[in-house]
């Protein structure tokens, strides 16, 4: 199974395939709706970033908090539609993966095609099963939103299916 | 007259969230060991078998099942000889649910007005209806319900000529349109009949129903035996990735309707939907 890992480059996701299983590994960064919102108004106002997206990989999910002993809590994807209207943006700057589930709009397909991204869904609900396979997590940006603050996450054989590639093949299209 | 101390009550929910959220109903597991058995997809079993496994993993570690522990639902029922003191049954409810989303590290994911969005930071208030019955029984059943479920639901206010025909129509564009969002393989909660609100508390309140229980109405137990394999038979599939299993379950509720009314909604329950039953 390929293994794909940030930084990636163009090439990196070109030869991907839609249907292909794969495992996740390295650093991912997690956002979704109020940190996506604050990035838009970043980019938009020519302000810094919390990070480069640059060759990086987006995991949309909101953790639950850890327990004691462990380093997140339930950490399964949110639905990425809700971030549909904010993806292109980012895909523009470089954000090579995208991680949630369910499907994409058009304007985020055309910003993959053109850019070269690629998208990956994981089993959405199983929040236990994957926090097994985030081995590190630290606060990057707005500790204020909580659920919805921008981590920076290992991960270590994070499976995913890529539910859409490159060239626009998209597994949710039936 | 019976007395209960809402005390027990904020201590009873506050156990009940915690479990509701770590472990798996039977029922639903039961019948998501059976979809697996039968799924001839490959994409389907594989996320079907890891599905179960976050079942136990989340048992094992005391994790949440998901990481949306949701905004909890509180359906309570009200024996008309209990007498209530120690305070406001909400406030026990709501500090109950506050009480446990800390001790269980759950996730606070309710925000204080829809508008300005500040997250409350401790996961209350839930939404609470109360119904009065009969006796001196207090039975209260929690559902934290999370969002890629409860966004994909919808109602209707059909005429009635648009009959069954087209409660049936209005329940598969709802299932179609939800595609994987709700996390398939679902529970179809529908309402038919009442009001507006009537409806829609009638679609919530039917997933709670015990997964492979049909309604004891024989027509309304055919009719969602029917509307199951309908929408298995869109082969959405298991998370949106098609297949032989996308709901686990129809259960349809009705009510009395007015002459020029047929209300129908449609709330969408995920593969883990979560749901405890505290009887005081």
């Amino acid at each position: 199974m390929k293994v794909i890992k940030a930084p990636l480059s163009r090439e990196d996701i070109l030869e991907l395939k839609m249907g292909e299983e794969v495992l996740v590994e390295g650093s991912i960064y997690t956002a979704r709706d109020a940190a996506h919102k604050r990035i838009a108004e970043a980019i938009r106002t020519g302000q810094d970033l919390p990070f480069d997206p640059n060759g990086q990989i987006i995991y949309y999910v909101g953790p639950c908090p850890a327990p004691p002993g462990r380093v997140i809590g339930s950490a399964g994807p949110t639905t990425s539609g809700r971030m549909d209207a904010y993806a292109p943006l980012l895909i523009k700057r470089g954000l090579r993966v995208m991680i949630g589930k369910g499907s994409r709009d058009e304007a985020v397909i055309e910003a993959m095609q053109k850019y070269g991204a690629l998208y990956l869904a994981a089993v959405g609900g199983a929040g236990a099963y994957l926090a097994r396979k985030i081995v590190a997590a630290e606060i990057v940006a707005y500790p204020e939103l909580g659920p919805e603050a921008i981590l920076k996450l290992e991960v270590k054989d994070f499976p995913c299916i890529v539910a859409i590639d490159a060239q626009g093949n998209n597994i949710y299209a039936r | 007259m019976r007395q209960i101390n809402v005390e027990q009550i904020k201590k009873a929910v506050e156990s009940a969230v915690i479990e509701a959220n770590t472990n798996l109903p039977e029922d639903v597991r039961a019948a998501l060991q059976t979809a697996l058995t039968k799924e001839t997809s490959a994409s389907g079993s594989r996320c079907l078998q890891i599905i179960l496994e976050n079942a136990q993993i989340a048992e094992q570690d005391k994790m949440a099942l998901c990481q949306d522990t949701g905004m909890v639902v509180a359906h309570i029922e009200l024996g008309q000889e209990v007498h209530l003191v120690g305070g406001e049954i909400e406030n026990a409810v709501n500090q109950g649910i506050r009480d446990g989303y800390r001790r269980g590290y759950l996730r606070k994911s309710v925000v204080s007005d829809p508008f300005t969005r500040i997250n409350t930071g401790d996961n209350t208030p839930a939404v609470i209806h109360i119904h009065m019955m009969a006796g001196e029984g207090l039975r209260i059943v929690l559902l934290p319900k999370g969002a890629g479920s409860e966004n994909m639901g919808q109602l209707a206010m059909l005429k009635p000529s648009a009959g069954m025909e087209g409660v049936k129509e209005f329940i598969l564009k709802v299932v179609r349109e939800a595609e994987g969002n709700p996390c398939p393989p679902i529970i179809v909660g529908v309402g038919v009949g009442g009001n507006m609100e009537k409806a829609a508390l009638l679609a919530k309140h039917a997933l709670l129903r015990e997964v492979g229980r049909p309604n004891a109405q024989p027509d309304l137990a055919a009719l969602e035996e029917e509307m199951l394999q309908k929408v298995n038979d869109l082969r959405i599939g298991v998370q949106g990735l098609g297949g032989d299993t996308t709901a686990l379950a129809v259960n349809i509720e009705t009510y009395p309707t007015h002459i020029a009314c047929l209300p129908v909604a449609v709330n969408l329950g995920c593969h883990s939907t979560r749901r405890i039953t505290v009887d005081l």
